[in-house]
Formats: C-alpha cells, sequence, structure tokens
C-alpha cells in the first residue's frame, strides 16, 4: 500500500461538492487515470468533471457512443495499465452488464458507478430509488461474485470510491460504487483527506517467456501486466486455463469459478464494511444503507428520545452481503426493521441471515420520493408496538 | 524476414478453423505484413470480439484480447488512449462487426482512432453454425434463409467511408500478396484504418450454396476480382441462377485514403 496526494487537487480545505463531485475527487486520489462513459442523468456530472480534472494529471477522458462501449474502454484501458472507471444510471447498468461480466471473467480491476434513479425502464430519471441493488449483484449470466459499496453522505463517497479503486485492484475484479440521486446532487461541506492509501495490482516476476497469466498465489488472485510491457498473454471471456487460453474441460472451468469466488469469500474482513449505530442495548434494529441510512440514523436518535431502544445497522458493503453481522444483530434483538427505496430487495437476504432468530420488519417503497425520518420513527413505534 | 511462426503461439495448435477456411491465409498475409514493417512484438496488441475470425487472436504471441461479441473496436478505443504506444489491431468478421457491433465500428471510424481493423467477411455466421449475416447476398442460403435471403446485405467499406475511416481497403483471401501490401499500408496509415477481407466460409456458405470447397470458392473470388468485380455479393444470388460470367461486384483495392486529425481522447496536449 502506497500513500499519494494530489497537488492538483485541493482535497483537505473545506468545500461545497455533490456527492458526484466526490466521486471524482476520491477516484482520482485512488489512482485513476482514464474515464469512459455515456450521459445519463443523475450521473453525468461525474463525466463533466472527470473531463476537466484528468487531463490535468495525465489522465485520459472518452465519451464513448454508448455504455456497453463505455465499459469496454474502462477494461481495455486497464488492461493498458491505467486504473479506469465509468459512471451511469439504472438503464446504462443494465447495458453495462455483459462487461461487469466479462471484467469478472478476465479479473481486469475496474471501478463502475451506478448513481440510482427510478425504475423500471426508463422511469423516474431526476428520482432516488435503490432498485438496483440485486442488478448489481446478479445482473449478469452466469457465477461470479460482485463487490458492491454503498455510501450514504458526500464525505463517504469519496471515501468509498477510494476503496472501491483499491479493491477493485486488490482483487482483479469490477467494484460497484451505488448511491442514489440523493446522494449523486446533494451539495454538502466536506473536507476531505490530503493523502488516501492507495494500492496497485500486483505485478508478475516471473520471466516473460515462462509467464502462464491466471496463474493464482494462495490469495487467489493473479498478478496483472499491463499490456505492452514485455508481458505477452491471451485474455479472453471463454472458460480459460492458467495459460489464459479457451477450454471446454469441466475440472479446469470448474476450478476457474472456484477461484473467482473464493479470492473474495477468503478475504471480507477486508471487504465487508459496515456501520452501527447505538446497537448496544437495542430491542430494536433498523438496517439501511445509503440515504435511507441517514434518515434512520435521525429516527433511530428521535425514538431513543422518546424512550425506545432502537440502534442502526448500516452496511457500507452490500456485496458480498454482511451476514455474519446481520446475524449477529439478530441474535441480541427483537426486532430488525428492513427500510429500502425498492420493493424488498435487501430485506431476502435479511432474512435468511436472521434465520428465525429476530422478527424483521420491512418499510419498503419505490415511489421515486425519500424516506423521511419522520415516517421511520413512524415505523419504530409500530414495530414497539408489535414487539410488546 | 523471420518465420511468421515466430509471431505465432505454436503451443495453442491445433486450431479450430475448418478445412478450407481461408482465415489462416489472412492472418499469415497480416503476419507477413507485421514482419516487413519489424513492428515490435511486444508492442501489439490484437483486439477481436465473437466468432471464427476473431479466434484467431488466440493464435499469436502478442498481447491478445478476446472480448465480447462485437464490442472490439470499443475495447480497442479505451486500450488504445491508455497506451498511444501500442499498435493496435482489432480482428473481427462480418457478424461481429457489421450487426451487433455496428455501433461500435462506425464510432471508432468517426473519431479516427488510430486503430487498424481487419474484417473477415465470409458473408456468414460461421461459428455458431451457418446463420444469415449483414453481409449475406440476397437470395443466399442460410440456416435462417432457407428459401435464400430477403435482405439487401451492407458494402462495408462504403458504410465505412462515410463514418470517416480514413483509410479503407477491400481485399481478397485469394490475392495474399495483395493482403500484406495493403494490410502494411493499413498499419502504417496514422488514423482508422478499414481493410475488409473477403474470406470464404466453405463448411456452411460454401456447402449451402453449392459453390464448392475452399479451393472453389478461393478462385471463384480471384476470377471476379478483375478491377472492379468482385467478392461473394453477386447478383446471381438475386436471381439463383447460376453463371460463369461476374457481374461487376465490389470494388476492391485501397478505396480511400486521407490524412486528417487522429483521436487521443481528452488529454493534455504533448502528453502521451
Amino acid at each position: 500500500m502506497t500513500e499519494t496526494r494530489l497537488p492538483e487537487i485541493p482535497l483537505a480545505q473545506a468545500q461545497l461538492i455533490q456527492g458526484n463531485e466526490a466521486c471524482v475527487k476520491g477516484a482520482l486520489a485512488a489512482g485513476c487515470r482514464f474515464y469512459g462513459g455515456y450521459p445519463i442523468t443523475p450521473s453525468s456530472e461525474i463525466a463533466e468533471h472527470m473531463v476537466r480534472l484528468l487531463p490535468n494529471i495525465g489522465g485520459v477522458f472518452v465519451q464513448m457512443e454508448d455504455e456497453i462501449a463505455s465499459l469496454a474502454s474502462v477494461v481495455g484501458a486497464s488492461l493498458g495499465g491505467m486504473k479506469s472507471m465509468t459512471a451511469t444510471s439504472g438503464p446504462g447498468f443494465s447495458l453495462m452488464q455483459e462487461h461487469i461480466g466479462f471484467a469478472a471473467m478476465t479479473e481486469v480491476p475496474c471501478v463502475i458507478v451506478n448513481v440510482m434513479r427510478g425504475g423500471p425502464s426508463t422511469g423516474l430519471p431526476t428520482s432516488p430509488s435503490q432498485g438496483d441493488v440485486m442488478q448489481a449483484r446478479w445482473g449478469t449470466h452466469g457465477d461470479h461474485p460482485i463487490i458492491v459499496l454503498a455510501p450514504s453522505s458526500v464525505g463517504e463517497v469519496f471515501h468509498v470510491t477510494v476503496k472501491a479503486f483499491n479493491l477493485a485492484e486488490r482483487f482483479r475484479t469490477p467494484v460497484i460504487v451505488l448511491y442514489d440521486e440523493i446522494i449523486g446532487h446533494t451539495r454538502e461541506s466536506v473536507v476531505l483527506p490530503a493523502t488516501v492509501d492507495v494500492i496497485d495490482r500486483e505485478q508478475p516476476h516471473d520471466d516473460p517467456d515462462d509467464f502462464w497469466p491466471m496463474v493464482a498465489p494462495p490469495d487467489g488472485t493473479p498478478p496483472l501486466p499491463a499490456f505492452g510491457d514485455g508481458y505477452r498473454f491471451h485474455v479472453t471471456g471463454l472458460a480459460h486455463d492458467e495459460r489464459g487460453f479457451p477450454t471446454n474441460d469441466a475440472q479446469v472451468a470448474e476450478a476457474l469459478v472456484a477461484r473467482l469466488h473464493r479470492k473474495i469469500e477468503a478475504h471480507l474482513d477486508e471487504i465487508v464494511e459496515v456501520d452501527t449505530y447505538m446497537l448496544d442495548d437495542a430491542d430494536i434494529a433498523i438496517f439501511a444503507y445509503g440515504i435511507v441510512g441517514r434518515s434512520a440514523r435521525e429516527a433511530v436518535e428521535r425514538a431513543r428520545d422518546a424512550g425506545i431502544k432502537v440502534g442502526l445497522i448500516r452496511p457500507v458493503t452490500l456485496w458480498p452481503f454482511p451476514a455474519r453481522e446481520v446475524a449477529a444483530v439478530a441474535s441480541r434483538v427483537d426486532t430488525i426493521l428492513v427500510a429500502e427505496m425498492n420493493l424488498g430487495q435487501l430485506i431476502g437476504e435479511v432474512e435468511r441471515a436472521v434465520a428465525g432468530n429476530a422478527e424483521v420488519l420491512g418499510y419498503l417503497k419505490a415511489d421515486g420520493e425519500p424516506i423521511t425520518p419522520t415516517t421511520l420513527l413512524e415505523e419504530i413505534l409500530h414495530a414497539e408496538k408489535v414487539r410488546q | 524476414m523471420t518465420d511468421v511462426k515466430s509471431y505465432l503461439r505454436e503451443w495453442a495448435m491445433p486450431h479450430v478453423l475448418c478445412p478450407g477456411c481461408a482465415h489462416g491465409i489472412v492472418l499469415r498475409s497480416f503476419l507477413t505484413a507485421v514482419d516487413q514493417l519489424q513492428l515490435d512484438q511486444d508492442k501489439i496488441a490484437m483486439v477481436a470480439g465473437i466468432g471464427c475470425s476473431s479466434r484467431l487472436a488466440g493464435y499469436v504471441d502478442f498481447c491478445t484480447l478476446h472480448g465480447t461479441h462485437g464490442r472490439a473496436p470499443a475495447f480497442a478505443t479505451g486500450l488504445k488512449l491508455a497506451r498511444p504506444d501500442l499498435n493496435v489491431v482489432v480482428v473481427t468478421g462480418d457478424g461481429d462487426a457489421l450487426a451487433i457491433g455496428g455501433n461500435h465500428l462506425i464510432h471508432a471510424a468517426r473519431r479516427n482512432i488510430d486503430i487498424t481493423v481487419l474484417l473477415l467477411n465470409n458473408s456468414i455466421y460461421g461459428m455458431t453454425g451457418g446463420q444469415a449475416a449483414p453481409t449475406t447476398p440476397e437470395g443466399a442460403i442460410a440456416s435462417t434463409t432457407p428459401a435464400g435471403n430477403t435482405e439487401p446485405n451492407f458494402d462495408a467499406c462504403k458504410l465505412l467511408i462515410g463514418a470517416g475511416a480514413s483509410f479503407v481497403a477491400r481485399v481478397l483471401a485469394a490475392n495474399p500478396m495483395d493482403m500484406t501490401k495493403v494490410m502494411a499500408d493499413g498499419l502504417n496509415h496514422p488514423g482508422f484504418s478499414f481493410i475488409e477481407v473477403i474470406s470464404d466460409c466453405p463448411e456452411y456458405f460454401g456447402r449451402y450454396n453449392k459453390v464448392g470447397g475452399g479451393a472453389e470458392m478461393l478462385t471463384w473470388m480471384s476470377v471476379r476480382d478483375e478491377g472492379v468485380s468482385g467478392p461473394l455479393s453477386d447478383k446471381r444470388f438475386v436471381n439463383h441462377i447460376p453463371s460463369s460470367a461476374p457481374p461487376p461486384g465490389l470494388a476492391t483495392g485501397v478505396l480511400h485514403n486521407e490524412l486528417r486529425p487522429v483521436f487521443s481522447g481528452v488529454r493534455k496536449v504533448g502528453r502521451s
């Protein structure tokens, strides 16, 4: 891990910026030097800030012809050795699924930001939503793990974007940053860290003539040299052997897919991040993430004022799902109230992790309006009544 | 001259191509051009899509990316922008580049990014078993056009000239020396070079349309190559009447060559 600072881009001073701008600053601080994207509300400010800042620090920007091409260009640039990202929203995210799967299968590091808006289809382009949580996990064909991070404030967008690049490089995987229109467009005063810890992808030490690109060390992630740096190797989305060459061999294919999972699942301690608030003596826990996590925090404080023992579990990492952490909370509380801006996506995962050890209630809505603290306070009062 | 085998991954052989398929001849012509130009083997990246021609990328000892169906120009765009020091070559087929990948191809041409695209046109989808492609001539038999194709086909070179490609050529797999020369010119050209190679698919196109095996198909296309006549796009398929007299077909040779500003993304000028 190395520490970087970006003198060209002031970070450690109070600034009033949007979530989308914080995302750009986090990406650049983490070492992102390539952006390929396609305009879509409510993510376009990311591209608009990128095109102004990237050239000053040796980076390159391209506006591609669609979101399929955007992520393809990102994968191509990443193979060229540049840390790369794109940003989009629901409809564009649907188009990107093809190359999220490709990046997962070929183990090319990249970051995809999805600023969620109301769906389905063109839906509510300027309204917030959390409707893409399952698409982020299961939108592609085939079996592969994915890392999905969900910040809940402008400051956390910066932190999470840095982490997304670090995890992408560390585990050679696509990482998705998932937040909604409110966080993308809200301006908050933040002071960002002047330096951040940065991880770069491992480089091989083999002789180029003996290099097999898909031979993994025990921790599961093979090194990745850049195209053009002296290692000549093949990259394919077909099932491939350790030499990177296509195969139909069932055992080889199984070993590959198993390793793709293992390299993530064996390192949950590096990946899973969960924020908790006032849980120690709680009878009720609210499970909320992203912007809803902030409403929930306020609702927890108001409910505490009313004498109700309620706390908050707010996953920053949505995938891999923090099942261990949710199960631990379930063993201590009577009720878990899941609030999300969709008609029920992570609540199923919560129920699975809770495994009957607590009652699971849901406050689920998908009308393009945020979930307010007042609404959640009413839900807490209701949950308290049910509990007694 | 170096043995072109030094550019091949012999360990990856045998290859997947069918007997009589001309794609191997095309690849040899390309590698000969690479050798003539003495390009640095470490600085060549071949980017492919999905299909028979795209599988060629697996057999060459360069940095090779076998991407997704139709998207090779988009992968190549990102790679070239990140690594201007690389010679980026796209190898693609007619279905890959002109159907599912049409959008990426025309936009790469419009930008005039400095990559070379080899489109191996065999007038059919070979890898998936002989379905009609956007290049399948009207009247021709494919597995999805058992009564003859009712759609008109693309003239890929006209399309690419219209889209802004600054170097456009069409060559025949039957003429390996011409292929090498045009490919070398394309590799040398600053900007977007598009080379359509008329290849063959004896296994599907040849069999379904009774135009013979590989040798017959190469002979057939070369007989037509008398200046203006050409490849498999041919009036006879419209009428289902085999004819020995080739009608005017697609033009071959370098069809368009201009110099215009090369796209390098939004970046600081003077910085590579």
